[in-house]
């Protein structure tokens, strides 16, 4: 496959490198596409949520022939402690509407459809490939890379890095250093499998309807992480993540922590006679806008995972990788209708796009939290205790008057955090947050 | 957490649902020879998610790389020590989710 010159190879096809070559492909270009899985899909790992907007940007007409689960018409945030939890749900009539905003996915699925997609527009797919170096001219610009298929070199204008979290690629040939272990989570997930009629009485939803829950609190065992259960047709995807320098000094197994939240009083019961038939677990990049880095370079783009685009906040991944992806392809459109070199400078216009969307704006806008967060472990524990315990107190009738019952939680917030403190807590994440 | 104790598991239950294609005979990871292993090296023995990692009678940290999810945890975690070296199985190779 040596002699063969693309317009562009993609390395990786998950969101952000299908995005990019798809839109690369629909307008013509000669695309390589490598994958290192057996099928697009088969290495992947995500919740699942789908953000609608992010794809209709790309494929319009997706609801047509996508494989989508559940649209999303309620979100629950919990706040838990070992025995409850404090809910703030927001369920809305309005989400069923023509063109669904938010939707749950399988993601081997749904990669295999977008795939196809690329195809049909007339990208080259190469599968079982990985990709083991970038190869340079003799000015340092990336002219291709190197697979493990027989050692092979294909050739290119422009490199697409849409490798993902391990972008090993980019790192092993000096483009990005390492992600530190205190700006990614770790998280485990499971595939529980329940029949539609079940969780559609269980989670109250008729037809297609589906809720994603969002949970904090000592489930994380004093890490800074989350939980979460999302609905799809026949099956539940429940998972809990944490940052990884988190587990390492914690000593806390992943495994063991999924347990206990599967376990947990308050969702045991949603997964009460469902039949798990996977566990996956993946890394999810939360260093936010201070840690992407360099993006473009002689001959060589980075999108998605690779270049740490997830806003954490937002549990939102997916939409920024399609975004960065389909950005990357139409600037590499561009330049290449103008026939001019894809050089650092040139490609610099992906970055200048960039900024006047929702990814970097985003991003920049929580730049401060991934420290925050960092800095105020106690947000994830102390807070959802004192949260749960003051319901528990307010709600119980016990013959203790109220005036005497709002001292008390009162008094439970100023011990365990102190006015300064609270009110400390309360300005740096509002700072952060600004 | 009182149900952590109560509700560990062996991790073995949970791969056992998972589809590999074991590259038999190259494992892509591999934890370089050792006398004493690092904080970071130790820490792999509960932080990865696949259990592939055990403390050997001699005190070192050893990898069984057939249940890997590939998620990099163990890489990063022991990048500044450098005492594994982690690359992607071969292609086609390694785990096959079927959900993901």
């Amino acid at each position: 496959m040596s002699d063969e010159h693309f317009d562009a190879i993609v390395v990786g096809a998950g969101p952000s490198g299908n995005a990019a070559a798809y839109t690369m492909a629909k307008e013509g270009l000669k695309v390589l596409q490598l994958e290192r899985g057996e099928y697009p899909g088969s290495k992947n790992v995500q919740g699942a949520i789908l953000y609608a907007n992010a794809l209709e940007e790309i494929i319009p007409d997706f609801r047509e022939d996508a494989p989508l689960e559940r649209h999303v018409i309620e979100q629950r945030m919990w706040t838990m402690d070992d025995a409850s939890h404090v809910g703030m749900h927001y369920r809305s009539d309005d989400f069923n509407e023509e063109k669904p905003n938010r939707y749950t996915i399988i993601r081997a699925q749904f990669d295999k459809w977008f795939s196809r997609k690329v195809r049909d527009a007339g990208a080259t797919l190469l599968c079982e490939t990985t990709v083991t170096e970038l190869v340079r001219d003799s000015k340092g610009r990336v002219i291709g890379v190197r697979t493990d298929r027989n050692a092979g070199k294909v050739f290119a204008d422009v490199v697409i890095l849409a490798e993902g979290v391990n972008g090993l690629v980019g790192q092993r040939s000096g483009l990005r250093s390492e992600v530190a272990p205190d700006s990614v989570a770790l998280a485990v997930k499971e595939m529980h499998f329940l029949p539609r009629e079940v969780i559609e009485s269980r989670f109250n939803l008729k037809g297609d309807e589906g809720v994603v829950i969002e949970a904090m609190g000592t489930i994380t065992n004093g890490m800074t992480g989350t939980g979460f259960l999302y609905t799809n047709q026949e099956s539940i995807s429940v998972g809990i993540g944490c940052i990884v320098s988190d587990f390492a000094e914690n000593g806390t197994t992943p495994y063991g922590l999924l347990e206990a939240f599967k376990n947990h009083p308050s969702i045991k019961p949603l997964l009460a006679g469902s039949e798990c038939k996977e566990y996956a677990s993946h890394l999810i990049p939360e260093g936010g806008y201070n840690a992407i880095p360099e993006l473009v370079g002689d001959g060589w783009i980075v999108v998605g995972d690779a270049g740490q685009f997830v806003n954490a906040v937002h549990r939102e991944g997916s939409n920024l990788a399609m975004t960065t992806g389909r950005i990357a392809g139409e600037t590499v459109v561009w330049l290449n209708r103008r026939r001019e070199e894809m050089s650092k400078a040139n490609l610099a216009e992906y970055k200048k796009r960039l900024e006047q969307t929702f990814v970097m704006k985003d991003l920049k806008k929580y730049r401060r939290i991934p420290d925050f967060l960092h800095a105020n472990k106690h947000v994830f524990t102390l807070y959802p205790k004192l949260f749960n315990s003051a319901a528990q107190s307010w709600f119980r009738v016990d013959g203790i008057d109220k005036r005497s019952k709002e001292k008390q939680i009162m008094g439970a917030f100023r011990k365990s955090r102190s006015v300064l403190g609270l009110v400390g807590d309360a300005f740096k994440l509002a700072r952060a947050w600004r | 957490m009182s149900s952590m104790q109560e509700s560990a598991m062996k991790v073995e239950e949970k791969l056992y649902q998972n589809r590999y294609l074991v590259d038999a005979g190259r494992p892509h990871i591999k934890v370089l020879p050792h006398d004493k292993p690092s904080k970071a090296l130790l820490s792999l023995t509960h932080t990865c998610p696949a259990g592939c990692y055990e403390q050997n009678e001699r005190g070192q940290v050893e990898i069984t790389a057939d249940g890997c999810m590939e998620c990099g945890t163990c890489r990063i975690v022991t990048a500044k020590t450098g005492e594994i070296e982690w690359n992607y199985p071969r292609g086609g190779f390694g785990v096959l989710y079927k959900f993901g």
